[in-house]
């Protein structure tokens, strides 16, 4: 039976990795390397790393840390941040990521999310999507601006229509809050489309993996806990288990 | 020495790494004629059927490794889409021919009216069958999957299989004497995933 992942996510502002409080509030975490060697040796199901400020300063994610990190990964490793070419895409394969996740550039051209998944393969296409919360009801979140005429599931469907492999929902207003996940974001999104649904944001505890993993997603992404507490993705997995959700 | 082929149409790093880290002597290939002294051949690939099955008839590729692996007897390991190019065709973007080492074709992976999730991606757990190749292997540990489609075997055909489960049996490992095809990718599945690679090269 196929696994529910539990799927660190690693943010950087380029070189550092970062834990950030609702996308702003920073605090800073040292090298991605040493952060990726704790979670290859933890045997973690997936590993998410995403350059935030990539976008705001015109660069994409760095090749040599993508490369640095690879070599101590033997598990997928999933890289994001300011990717807008083939060229871009191309290179990070080259140093070892094996997904390419795609953010502010899908919602400025589209078209790009089927060129790129035309060349590598939907499988390796992840549509990684801002979410803010307001007054129950969910808006697409793109560089510090809420997108109000943009319909979140309409986003999604056509996201999923132009050849994306998996989606990355970053819930904003729960980021870094530890507060919980959003059950009603992760059900909306995880029924809306037929492709690998990834949730992340909130997420306090074990317990609160379990809440969303109650749900039809197929990954849940966490950040803050990993840092901050004394749970590791492995107790979340066992938690999952516990609660007869499949997890490794 | 250990070949691994580059079809040029996917990350092959991970591939490379893990055979790095088991410390095995092997050269990147681009070329057919690059196969010579070969005593070992990898296929690994990643994405489309479609386009891996091209790139195998247009850089003569696929000449050279029905020299190799019929004529020659070289044991073969296809990973992902390189496994389901070892079948005899595939039906993603049209019918596409493979290798045809294998008595199978590659069909999508049935969702059950959109009620399963495609791509097939994340942890699953294989009954290994006691097959050799998974020596030192727990049965039902899970390896890593990302596939939207899937070999297809005939019922009378006489294979080694090993499947996994998802909406019904799936093939995640198929073999014919020196044949081995891997429907997951060993190079992503941590440790069960080196030793089934330290087995295909120290055992098969």
């Amino acid at each position: 039976m196929l696994r529910k992942r539990v799927i660190p996510i690693v943010l950087l502002d380029g070189f550092s990795v970062l834990k950030t409080i609702n996308f702003s509030s920073r605090r800073n975490l040292g090298s991605p390397i040493t952060v990726a060697r704790t979670y290859n040796t933890r045997n973690v199901d997936e590993l998410v790393l995403l350059d935030i400020d990539a976008t705001k300063q015109k660069r994409s994610i760095d090749k040599f840390t993508i490369a640095e990190v690879a070599r101590e990964c033997f598990m997928p490793l999933t890289v994001g941040g300011g990717i807008r070419s083939i060229k871009d895409i191309q290179g990070l394969l080259a140093k070892g990521a094996d997904k390419i996740s795609i953010n502010s550039y899908a919602l400025e051209n589209p078209a790009f999310i089927k060129e790129a998944s035309g060349v590598f393969g939907a499988q390796c296409i992840v549509v990684s999507i801002d979410v803010v919360e307001i007054e129950d009801g969910f808006y697409v979140y793109n560089q510090g601006e809420i997108n109000k005429s943009l319909k979140l599931t309409d986003w999604i469907k056509k996201v999923e229509h132009l050849g994306a492999g998996e989606l990355l929902i970053n819930n904003v207003t729960r980021d870094g809050s530890m507060q919980g996940g959003s059950i009603k974001l992760a059900e909306l999104v995880s029924n809306c489309v037929s492709i690998p649904v990834i949730y992340v944001g909130g997420i306090s505890n074990p317990d609160d993996a379990v809440s969303i993993g109650k749900t039809n997603v197929s990954g849940i992404g966490i950040a803050s806990i990993f840092h901050f507490t004394d749970f590791t993705p492995k107790d979340c997995s066992a938690q999952l288990k516990l609660s007869n959700i499949p997890a490794r | 020495m250990l070949k691994i082929v580059d079809l040029e149409v996917g990350n092959i790093g991970s591939v490379i790494k893990v055979i790095k880290h088991l410390g095995v002597d092997f050269e990147l290939i681009t070329q057919p004629e690059q196969l010579i002294g070969a005593s070992k051949i990898i296929l690994p690939g990643v994405g489309s059927f479609t386009a891996a099955a091209k790139k195998i008839h247009e850089s003569g590729f696929i000449q050279a490794l029905n020299e190799y692996v019929i004529t020659k007897k070289v044991p073969i390991l296809g990973i992902c889409v390189g496994m389901q190019l070892l079948a005899k065709a595939g039906e993603e973007g049209g019918q596409s021919k493979g290798l045809g080492f294998i008595n199978a074709t590659v069909k999508r992976i049935n969702s059950f009216d959109g009620s399963l999730i495609i791509p097939h991606m994340g942890w699953n757990d294989i009954d290994t069958n006691e097959l050799p190749i998974f020596n030192n292997i727990d049965n039902r540990s899970c390896f890593y999957f990302v596939h939207s489609y899937a070999m297809n075997i005939a019922e009378h055909e006489k294979l080694n299989v090993a499947y996994t489960n998802y909406g019904e049996n799936v093939v995640a490992y198929v073999n014919s004497e020196h044949i081995h095809g891997a429907q997951f990718h060993p190079e992503k599945s941590q440790q069960v995933g080196i030793q089934f690679l330290r087995n295909f090269i120290e055992l098969c």
